[in-house]
Order: C-alpha cells, then sequence, then structure tokens
C-alpha cells in the first residue's frame, strides 16, 4: 500500500495447462466458448474491435489490442470504474501449456476514484459485514 | 551483537507487514462507530451534533468513537468556530477493497472453469 501515484498495479494468475497452447486459443477467442468460462459475449478475434462481457452483476467494456495467433491476447477491460488491461499470455511446455493471465494499467490514484465513484457504499457496507460475521 | 542488530532490523517488519485490515476491521467492528462512518460516507462532512442527533448515543459516547476513527485515519475534523465538523476519509478503506485482490479470486475461478471447459472440449 505504500505504492506511488505513478505506479501499475497489476493482477497474475499464472497456471500450467494440460492442453495445447492451439486448443486454449479457442476458448479464449471463440464466443459461445468463452461464454462457458468467462461471461456472455460479443468478441471478435479483430484489433480495435470493441465488445461487452455481460455477467449477472453488470457489463464489462472491451476493446481488442493485440492478437497474436495462438501465443498472445489483449483487451481492454472497464467496469465499475476500473480502467485496465487484461493479456493473456501462451507459452507451450513439455506438459502443455503455461497459460498466463495479466490485469494491469491501474494506478493507485486511479484506484481512489474507483473506490469513491464505481463501488457504491451499500455494496462495500454488505461485504463489510460479511466479513466481520465471518470472523467473530 | 550483530545478531541482535539483525532481530531490530527485522522485528519492526514482523509487526507492520501483516495487516492493515486489523486496525480497519477492529475500528469498524464496532456498529455505532460504523453507523457513524457510514453516514458520513453517505452524507458528507458533518458536526458532531448533526451526527449525535442520528446516533442515538450521547455526544460524548459520539466523540470518543469519532476519534477512534480518526486514530484509523477514516474521518477527518476540521474546526469552524465552536463547530468539530466531520469527513470520511475514503482513502483509508483502501486496503479493505483492494481491487487486485478481488480480481485474483475472480481470475482464479475463472482458471478452474477455463479448464473444466478445456477438458470437455474435443481436440
Amino acid at each position: 500500500m505504500t505504492d506511488t501515484a505513478a505506479e501499475t498495479l497489476s493482477v497474475v494468475v499464472e497456471r500450467e495447462v494440460a492442453y495445447p497452447p492451439e486448443k486454449i486459443w479457442r476458448a479464449l477467442t471463440q464466443p459461445h466458448l468463452i461464454e462457458e468460462w468467462l461471461m456472455k459475449n460479443d468478441f471478435k478475434p479483430v484489433v480495435d474491435h470493441r465488445f461487452n462481457l455481460r455477467g449477472d452483476w453488470g457489463t464489462v467494456d472491451c476493446q481488442v489490442r493485440t492478437i497474436e495467433l495462438n501465443k498472445m491476447l489483449s483487451y481492454t477491460w472497464d467496469a465499475l470504474g476500473l480502467k485496465s488491461i487484461v493479456t493473456w499470455t501462451l507459452t507451450p511446455t513439455s506438459a502443455g501449456t503455461n497459460l498466463r493471465m495479466e490485469q494491469s494499467g491501474f494506478r493507485q490514484d486511479q484506484q481512489q476514484a474507483y473506490q469513491g465513484a464505481g463501488y457504491g457504499w451499500q455494496r462495500f457496507f454488505a461485504t463489510l459485514e460479511q466479513v466481520l460475521a465471518r470472523i467473530d | 551483537m550483530r545478531r541482535r542488530d539483525l532481530e531490530q532490523v527485522q522485528s519492526p517488519k514482523l509487526i507492520v507487514t501483516p495487516e492493515p485490515h486489523d486496525v480497519l476491521f477492529r475500528v469498524l467492528a464496532d456498529p455505532t462507530r460504523r453507523a457513524l462512518f457510514e453516514q458520513l460516507c453517505r452524507k458528507g462532512e458533518q458536526t458532531v451534533g448533526a451526527l449525535t442527533a442520528r446516533a442515538g448515543v450521547s455526544q460524548p459516547a459520539v466523540s470518543k468513537h469519532l476519534g477512534v476513527l480518526k486514530q484509523a485515519g477514516l474521518v477527518r475534523d476540521r474546526q469552524n468556530g465552536r463547530q468539530t465538523h466531520y469527513s470520511a476519509q475514503l482513502g483509508a478503506l483502501a486496503p479493505l477493497i483492494d481491487w487486485t485482490s478481488q480480481m485474483a479470486s475472480f481470475w482464479q475461478n475463472r482458471f478452474d472453469q477455463l479448464e473444466d471447459l478445456l477438458k470437455r472440449m474435443d481436440q
């Protein structure tokens, strides 16, 4: 929490998956498959294409930034005031694929705005109540 | 001598790194205090008098709670004549609403679903 205002925050999830990159690529880029593991969508593997991901709780606005077949996919991810970029990297390994997801591009000062504007106090307090109930 | 130096260097780190969460949880665990803070979040800056009118406890009790909130960095006070005005400091909640930890569990969950899907897909 001591990050400077200019610093980028990011989330990285990385897993060794027992399938070849080509197969994972299909799951990442075909709308009916994306829907099965992520959300309903109108994704197209075309640079600059704008699409939405639609969940029960709302919509994520996205735009495709980079596509490298079977290797790398990147799109913007804007939701609840959070402006970020999601980048998928697929690296073949002897056992399958190293699949890496990084969500980044979000600085500490923007995070403040995100908390204030998008989040909604009611939701925050509801969550807090739940957490507190679990602690006791 | 050298070992002692090492301990001195390490021990503050051990105390500081665990959780800013702990303090915030402890402070907000009290329902009256949480209600005061929530009130300030919703309605903006208010005087101790205005807060007392809604709190259902005495003014000294309200002042005491506000003091605890202030110490945790959750509120700020401003003196204006005889009145003290309090306002919420939303930034102090950063450790609790850290988007990165929320998104991390979101993505872990999606990776699980993605792996399930890959199992079901034909080559």
